[in-house]
């Protein structure tokens, strides 16, 4: 067992490690959203739409997560602004915004005099340099967005499946994909810290494409969803720390060795 | 004007999609509790009518009261069917999770489903046969399951009026039949059924009310009055063959292309 605690007698790494842990959770929740509606391109958009708003923030010498916050609310609410009543499709709402947001961050940081090490955390993650303050407002608020997910179960599940009935019922299906869009921006900016913008995406896809192979129902596809989740974030974190891989990377992978042998697991028993 | 409650009036009410009307004009009161069937030749406005009437399409101008008041007042009092589901029929719910969504209407925002809830919705499945089917993925259901599978969420939903969209075109002899025996048994509990068809001989026999539709309103009454050549060859021209015994026949098979402006609502 001393492979296992001996890492957690750093602080760093007991922090990094719940970090991570509830970003997976975090993200394999959300995730099954994104894969059942659809939205993998989103989530890869929303995090590479931030980096303008971490730009400024860091100008401004502001908290870089607060500016990636606004900046992926912001884009958020834009996608569904432009793609409101099938202006223009969602995707292309999405194209447009995404190279626009992202043309706009690598502006703003090439225009600066020093280059900057915090931005590089940013584009791949730091999880061994999560501080107590961070590891506060992750964890605060994942839990606000997963008791919005849990709230609100009902009307995601009516609005995903069957946006006739979701009429019928006179849900407010606008106001509830828009708050499902910035829940979404949420959940990448919290993802930033452990697996960066590259990599967000990834955790949001991943475990839930692999729960969605293994399960029948919604809740449970959430379930496993953030088992899986949560699991690739502790072996990632591990392999990581005896390999000296780039952590964001090992979490990565080790969601995609899932994801394999689970498809492999369906085809051979079908 | 006096009313009498538990009716539905639809009074000179215009709908289309946009700038473009596909029923104008449309005036009708059903009685509470009447089946009705809602006839015409493709493209006549049947769809259309339907979604007007659950506040998928607005009104263009005119009204439609239910109970004597307009649309929107009653939540989820209205129930409808559409003829093709518009799902992803690989997301993942089962039969039961499908059809308990027809109780998250009357459950409200945050409510959970209770025991009554549960048990409205193992009675739905059972009335329309498929309680047997409960835990199945919607996925590997058969198409007149699938069709089932949204009847019996709309008979959970304890509509007052219930909207099925081309319910007896392709599908199989037992969905046909759950669906006429769900008929009757909509008729116990009084509510009021409209049920677009192109089968003339079934809305003669099973119906109180026929609603001859063309873009308008062709005629509305009791199926033997409204049935009679003269309006149906106003209703459907040519298509109308009026065979030597006096039988009428609507050449016109299955409803293929009815409508394609789709609205978005996701």
């Amino acid at each position: 067992m001393s492979w296992f605690l001996q890492p957690l007698t750093y602080e760093f790494m007991l922090r990094g490690l719940l970090a991570s842990v509830i970003v997976g959770v975090l993200c394999a929740v959300m995730g099954t959203y994104v894969v059942l509606r659809g939205m993998a391109f989103l989530g890869d958009a929303l995090a590479h739409a931030i980096l303008p708003g971490v730009a400024i923030a860091y100008i401004l010498r502001g908290d870089l997560l607060v500016g990636a916050g606004i900046a992926a609310v912001i884009v958020a609410l834009s996608i569904g602004l432009f793609s409101k009543q099938g202006t223009i499709r969602e995707d292309t709402a999405i194209g447009i915004l995404f190279a626009a947001a992202l043309s706009l961050g690598v502006a703003l940081i090439s225009s600066m005099q020093t280059y900057a090490v915090d931005l590089s955390h940013i584009l791949f993650g730091d999880v061994l340099g999560v501080s107590p303050a961070d590891l506060w407002l992750i964890g605060g608020l994942s839990l606000a967005i997963l008791l919005t997910v849990g709230l609100f179960y009902k009307q995601f599940l009516v609005i995903s499946f069957d946006p006739v009935l979701a009429a019928t019922l006179r849900l407010p299906a606008e106001l509830l994909r828009n708050l499902m869009l910035v829940l979404l921006a949420l959940t990448v900016v919290v993802s930033l810290q452990t697996v960066g913008v590259g990599l967000a995406a990834a955790m949001l896809v991943t475990p839930a494409a692999t729960a969605y192979l293994l399960t029948r129902r919604l809740w449970p596809m959430m379930l496993v969803s953030a088992v899986i989740g949560a699991l690739s974030s502790v072996i990632g974190l591990y392999v990581s720390y005896y390999w000296n891989i780039v952590s964001g990377s090992a979490i990565v992978l080790t969601a995609t060795a899932f994801f394999l042998l689970a498809f492999l697991w369906k085809r051979v028993r079908s | 004007m006096t009313h009498t409650p538990h009716r539905l009036e639809i009074q000179n009410a215009s709908i289309g999609y946009g700038e473009k009307i596909v029923l104008r004009d449309l005036s009708f009161h059903v009685p509470h509790g009447a089946r009705v069937a809602v006839v015409g030749p493709n493209g006549a406005g049947k769809s259309t009518l339907f979604k007007a009437l659950v506040g998928l399409l607005p009104l263009q101008s005119g009204q439609i009261l239910i109970h004597g008041l307009p649309l929107g007042n009653h939540l989820d009092c209205v129930a409808y069917v559409p003829q093709r589901e518009d799902v992803d029929w690989r997301f993942p719910v089962t039969v039961r999770d499908v059809v308990m969504m027809g109780r998250f209407g009357q459950l409200g925002w945050l409510k959970r489903a209770s025991r009554r809830d549960m048990q409205i919705v193992q009675n739905s499945l059972e009335q329309m046969g498929i309680a047997d089917l409960a835990d199945y993925s919607i996925g590997q259901l058969s198409g007149g399951q699938q069709q089932r599978t949204f009847l019996a969420r709309a008979l959970a939903q304890e509509p007052h009026i219930l909207l099925m969209d081309e319910p007896f075109s392709s599908v199989d002899i037992t969905t046909q039949e759950a669906t006429l025996s769900l008929l009757d048994y909509l008729r116990e509990r009084e509510v009021t059924a409209m049920i677009s068809t192109h089968d003339l001989n079934l809305a003669a026999t099973r119906f109180d009310h026929v609603l001859l539709l063309n873009r308008r309103l062709i005629a509305f009454g009791r199926p033997g009055e409204v049935l009679a050549q003269e309006s149906l060859s106003r209703a459907f021209g040519s298509s109308l063959l009026v065979m030597e015994n006096g039988a009428m026949l609507v050449d016109e098979c299955c409803p293929p292309e009815e409508e394609h402006h789709h609205t978005e609502t996701k």
